[in-house]
């Protein structure tokens, strides 16, 4: 079901759904813009270059609680809370849909598949593209379906795309929505179209689908030492991406000794210790395995468990990255050299 | 796939140490049941997560055969970091968390029958592979020669010396021990592992080896294996790594695109050959 609203009767939507949902919005952040709970419909801000932080840490929290225990008994954690997210890029729906499948693979992931359930994403096509972003080489820039609506800013309008009876519970709020046309969705059109070539801030030279076959044969390529020869192993490429998903479990333990929770919190592969084990042996100690590893899971381990390329190319590694090492686009087009 | 009625595979089960022993000065045996009763239903190779609720979860090999006295299990342990610091500490009635099994087998039902068979331990290796020297002993005449070569630091390191002495006594498995370093009062073999494989013969056409042990010792073995052209198909191996969820999810066990608490810890050689973080 595809809608139309006038760009002025936006706010008054959102505000309704702010009445009665928990939402959680695209908000400016100092000179950029992140996640927070919604106050009011006027502080979304749906021209957002990129989210500071992926929209993961919703569903995947940075920390969160798997069991509580109390001495010896452990009870789960299950949190099923309904909320709202607005704003999202189809570059993150993507990485949704992508770890939405990962977490359902084989053993499903009930702590990771409640939040998702009980989540309304209301997604966004771009407008204002960020300084890093190249999903438009990977053809992500934009989605068709995996949310529950898509809005796109036309000339003055809204159009609102209800792909879900979730969605729709949220636009049936409002009065102030009209039936789109064909001329809505030939606008839609033109800007998919554009957006493919906007969001290319960086030009990757090989198809996605052949980058598996390129890592095949690049385990020993120069490109690796080259690149981890800087880095600090800090993380930031792991903590800030969409699709990142690896984790570390932990027990809290009360000031009593007795009650406490088991978390589980983001962890990542570029860290010294993420393969260490008992008797301190480490099956990844130096840099450019680790750092190699990180490209062979978004262009290889993924995609060979659930078909697809695993960098949704939103290019906020490029930007965290302090050493100037983390562009996928320049790795992936050094091994095609190679 | 409603999430309403899915389970929590982070949730452990209730289980009670019914008893401990000491096999070595850093090395307990625990034997668990589950409160409820229920079996745990493993095969030998595969591990467990057993936790202490405000320590943590660590994964374990199981160390007992299939269908152990009255459905408990055994799980043999090193004393290594805070988890395993506090299992040692723990006495017999305590109540720990296990989930589990977890992971692939050594083919004792599958490729192993009717083959002689070559278990290859270093160190605490011997505590997976017991679970499966055990479950071949207990059937004989399924198998070929069978032979096990065991190797610790020092005499002090051995595990299982009743059942290793139960073992050297039986006339249809050949046990051959060596330790890296001897004392006063070892009268065996002294040098690494591999240096027993001088006292074996070895039918590529009719083996399969069975390997677990320190990291360092894999690439060893295999050459010693290759010398006497066995098939990689015929070797199987354990691996080692962190296995914190045991479901596949967490990332630290990966072994390049394998998980080891999913694809492993048992791997057919031949199928990681290729595989460059794997040996």
């Amino acid at each position: 079901m595809q809608l139309v609203c006038d760009e002025k009767k936006l706010t008054p939507w959102v505000d309704a759904v702010i009445a009665g949902n928990r939402v959680i919005g695209i908000q400016a952040k100092g000179d950029k813009f992140d996640y927070a709970p919604l106050e009011k419909g006027a502080d979304l801000r749906l021209d957002f270059d990129v989210s500071l932080t992926p929209p993961k840490k919703y569903f995947l929290l940075p920390e969160e609680p798997l069991l509580r225990f109390s001495g010896e008994k452990m009870e789960s954690v299950i949190e099923k809370e309904p909320f709202v997210l607005f704003g999202v890029h189809p570059y993150d729906v993507v990485a949704l849909r992508q770890l939405d499948k990962l977490f359902a693979l084989h053993n499903p992931d009930v702590h990771f598949l409640s939040r998702r359930e009980a989540a309304v994403v209301v997604a966004v096509d771009v407008e204002t593209p960020s300084a890093n972003v190249f999903a438009g080489c990977l053809g992500f820039s934009h989605v068709e379906g995996d949310c529950d609506i898509l809005v796109t800013k036309l000339d003055g309008e809204y159009l609102v795309d209800v792909k879900t009876d979730k969605g729709k519970a949220l636009t049936d709020l409002s009065s102030g929505f009209s039936k789109a046309g064909p001329e809505h969705l030939k606008k839609r059109d033109a800007k998919w179209k554009a957006n493919e070539k906007a969001l290319r801030r960086h030009e990757l030279k090989p198809k996605k689908e052949e980058i598996g076959d390129l890592l095949e044969k690049a385990y020993d390529h120069p490109i690796w030492k080259e690149k981890a020869r800087l880095c600090f192993s800090c993380g930031s490429c792991n903590l800030s991406c969409p699709t990142c998903y690896c984790f570390d479990v932990a027990d809290e333990l009360e000031w009593n000794l007795v009650n406490g929770t088991r978390v589980r919190r983001w962890d990542g592969c570029m860290l010294e210790p993420f393969a260490l084990v008992a008797g301190d042996h480490n099956f990844r100690k130096s840099r450019d395995a680790r750092y190699r590893h990180r490209y062979y899971r978004k262009g290889k381990y993924v995609p060979d468990k659930i078909g697809e390329f695993s960098c949704v190319g939103c290019g906020r590694c490029i930007t965290v990255c302090v050493s100037h090492i983390a562009n996928p686009v320049e790795v992936y087009n050094a091994i095609r050299e190679a | 796939m409603g999430t309403t009625t899915m389970k929590d595979l982070y949730l452990p089960e209730a289980a009670t140490a019914v008893a401990i022993r000491d096999l070595t000065q850093t090395e307990k045996l625990f034997t668990f049941k589950f409160d409820s009763g229920r079996e745990l239903g493993h095969k030998p190779g595969q591990f467990a997560e057993i936790s202490i609720p405000g320590i943590g979860e660590a994964p374990i090999s199981i160390s007992s055969a299939p269908g152990h006295n009255g459905g408990t299990f055994e799980m043999g342990i090193r004393r290594v970091g805070n988890l395993t610091t506090r299992l040692h500490a723990l006495t017999e009635g305590a109540k720990v968390g296990i989930r589990g099994p977890f992971g692939t087998s050594f083919p004792v039902d599958g490729e192993m029958l009717g083959k002689d068979i070559v278990f290859v331990c270093g160190g605490i290796g011997l505590i997976p592979l017991r679970s499966a020297i055990t479950y071949v002993l207990a059937n004989r005449s399924k198998y070929g020669n069978v032979t096990v070569l065991s190797g610790t630091k020092t005499p002090a390191d051995r595990l299982f010396t009743d059942e290793l002495a139960q073992w050297e006594k039986r006339k249809d498995v050949e046990l051959l021990e060596t330790v890296d370093t001897a004392d006063a009062s070892w009268k065996k073999r002294t040098g690494v592992v591999t240096t027993l494989f001088q006292n074996i013969t070895i039918d590529p056409a009719n083996t399969v080896a069975v390997i677990c042990g320190p990291p360092v010792m894999y690439k060893f073995v295999l050459l010693e294996l290759r010398k006497y052209d066995l098939s990689g198909d015929n070797v199987y191996v354990s691996l080692e790594r962190h296995m914190k969820c045991g479901i596949g999810k967490c990332g630290h066990c990966q072994i390049n695109g394998l998980y080891a608490c999913q694809d492993g810890p048992v791997f057919r050689y031949s199928e990681i050959e290729n595989v460059r973080e794997a040996i």
